[in-house]
Order: structure tokens, then sequence, then C-alpha cells
């Protein structure tokens, strides 16, 4: 392997970038590649599945048997909403393995106290995301029920191609929910991919297990992506 | 991810520093692995590594295959199984079958 190489994996995982790389025939991985800048024919095929799926796997070359490895960056999760649920999940998530972040610009709400050892930001999610974009490796989960809070990051969201985008919200609330995103001119085939209401339908009651189900829809979402739908995880 | 636990993080602090480094990847497995496909282990030229290839069984053998890979350059193929006594002195208990590229890093 080229150093070169090296260093543009280590790079693009830095800036939570998709990267893939090539071992040819030979056994030397000299060839780096970005989701958006893929070849034709069957290694392009390959790259696209291995940037799809996350999974490496062997790709057969006119020079003979190939391997696609895929770096995607870690799985995000951002709640807005510094709120009851969130406060069950942040250690949920954690235990999965999942990287967890509240924003809440209601100081009342966003307190050290109820989030021990959380990434917790008491700032409007514009202010937050403006210096942390979201991305397709991100799940987005609006918590707080107020469009003054929700609706931003949720327009983000759908904008960034987040792998998940759920909003807490009855029905109805939705429907006000769904007109307000089409007058930021969202489509309506981009705003059926929020999950509404949120959460596996398990029956949730309680804060901790709205939780679970909610936790349960973005692993379901993060694990099956792309695979129904190959554009699902893109742009 | 600026973790120093990365392997691949790791690696390029080590030639940095002006070690040999070699890297080991599983691209293929077969049965019960303990390691997926496109696991990392690095390795320096004084045996020092990080990552891993399988739960324990084969690091030991891919570490001193490294040390050969990293003096010649070449990369080499190695594969690892129970079933498969043939080449290997080491094996998996799992019963699994793995195959381990080896390259140098930096040519």
């Amino acid at each position: 392997m080229k150093r070169e190489v090296l260093h543009a994996i280590n790079r693009a995982r830095v800036n939570r970038k998709a990267v893939a790389t090539l071992t040819g025939p030979a056994g030397e991985t000299d060839r780096v590649f970005h989701e958006n800048d893929l070849p034709d024919g069957p290694l392009g095929e390959a790259l696209a599945r291995a940037f799809r799926t996350g999974k490496p796997g062997p790709v057969e070359l006119e020079s003979g048997n190939a391997f696609v490895n895929v770096y995607l960056p870690p799985v995000r999760i951002v709640v807005i909403g510094a709120v009851h649920i969130s406060q069950a999940l942040a250690p949920m998530a954690r235990i999965a393995g999942y990287d967890l972040s509240v924003i809440d610009p209601r100081t009342a709400f966003a307190t050290p106290e109820r989030f021990d050892g959380v990434d917790l930001r008491a700032d409007w999610p514009e202010d937050v995301l403006a210096e942390r974009p979201l991305d397709a490796h991100t799940a987005l989960a609006a918590l707080t029920h107020d469009p003054k809070i929700d609706d931003f990051p949720l327009s983000a969201a759908l904008s960034a191609g987040c792998f998940y985008v759920g909003a807490l919200g009855s029905r109805k609330t939705h429907v006000k929910r769904v007109e307000r995103l089409l007058a930021l001119g969202h489509t309506e085939s981009e705003i059926a991919r929020i999950s509404a209401p949120i959460g596996l339908d398990i029956g949730a009651a309680t804060p901790a297990e709205i939780a679970v189900a909610v936790l349960g829809d973005i692993i379901a979402a993060y694990r099956r992506r792309g695979l129904a739908s190959p554009a699902g995880d893109g742009a | 991810m600026q973790d120093v636990q990365d392997p691949l993080i790791a690696a390029e602090v080590w030639l940095a520093e002006g070690r040999g480094v070699a890297l080991a990847t599983v691209i293929e497995t077969w049965g019960s692995a303990p390691r997926p496909v496109g696991s990392h282990l690095v390795v320096d030229s004084d045996g020092n590594f990080l990552g891993s290839v399988s739960g324990g069984c084969v690091e030991g053998a891919v570490i001193t295959e490294a040390a050969e890979v990293i003096a010649s350059r070449e990369p080499r193929m190695l594969e690892f199984g129970v079933a498969d006594e043939t080449a290997w002195r080491v094996g998996l208990s799992c019963g699994g079958r793995i195959r381990v590229q080896l390259e140098r890093i930096g040519g």
C-alpha cells in the first residue's frame, strides 16, 4: 500500500467521508475511490455496492481477482430536544455503539445534570449544525414537537440525505409539518422518508420504551439502507 | 477518529517515526469467523501490532509473516483454518477459515 493511499483513507475517515480502496491481483492496495467519483464497469458496480452496504468484497477484473475494501464513517445520531426520551436514548445509543449528540436551545431542558456524559449543546440547531453539518451517515431524531426548533433540522436532514429522519408527534401534527416542509421546497417523496410518528410500532408508552422504538427504527434503517432502494442513502 | 487505538491512524504515526509497517487485511472468510472481511491488523518491524484479524488465534503467525513482508516488500496471501493443516501451524478453534492479505505500507 502506498503511503498516500493510507493517508487518503485516514483523511476521509477523519472528515466523515466514505472511502474505498482496491487491492489488485498482485496484492497491492494502490487505488482510492470516493463515493461521488466511481469508474464504469464491474469495478464501479462493486464499489457502488460496497459504499451502499458498507461491506467489502471481491471483484473480478480483466487482470484477475481483486478486493474492494470500504470505510464508512461511524454512525452518528443527532437528537433535537433534551427531553425525557432523549435521556433514555443517550445511554442506549452508547451501548449500541453509536455516537449521539443532543441539541436543544431551551436551557431549562439542556442541562448537564439531566445529560451526564452526553454531548449536549444548549444552542439553536441552526447554529450547531452550521458548525457540524449533517451527512448521509447520520440519523436525525426530532423530539421537541416544536416547529420553531424541529423544522430547520428536519429540513437540513432531508437535504443532507441522512440515512434516517424521524419526527415525534401525532399524525395530525405531522400533516401540518408536511405542509411546512413542502413550503420550504422539499418534494413529497423526500418528505415521505420521515419516520412519523417516530419509532418502530411496538406499542411503546413510556419515554424509555419510545427510546427503544426510536433506536430500533434507526438500526433497521441503517442495516437495510440501500438494499430496498439503491438510491436511498445517496444525496 | 483521532483514536490512537485505530490501526490505520497508528500506521501513519509509525511510518512518520520511520518504522517499517505491514498491513494485514481479512479479505475472505468461510464459516464462523471472528472478524469480518475488511478488518485490519498493522505490524511494525519490531513486532508491535494493533488491531486484529481473528480473535487472537492467528495473530502470532501473521506478525511473523509480516516481518518477512516488511523486509522483502513482497505482498503475501495467508490462509488459516482448522480444516486446512497443510500450510500453517496455527488454526482457528471456531472452525472457520480466513484469508489474510499482507502488504508493506510505503513501498
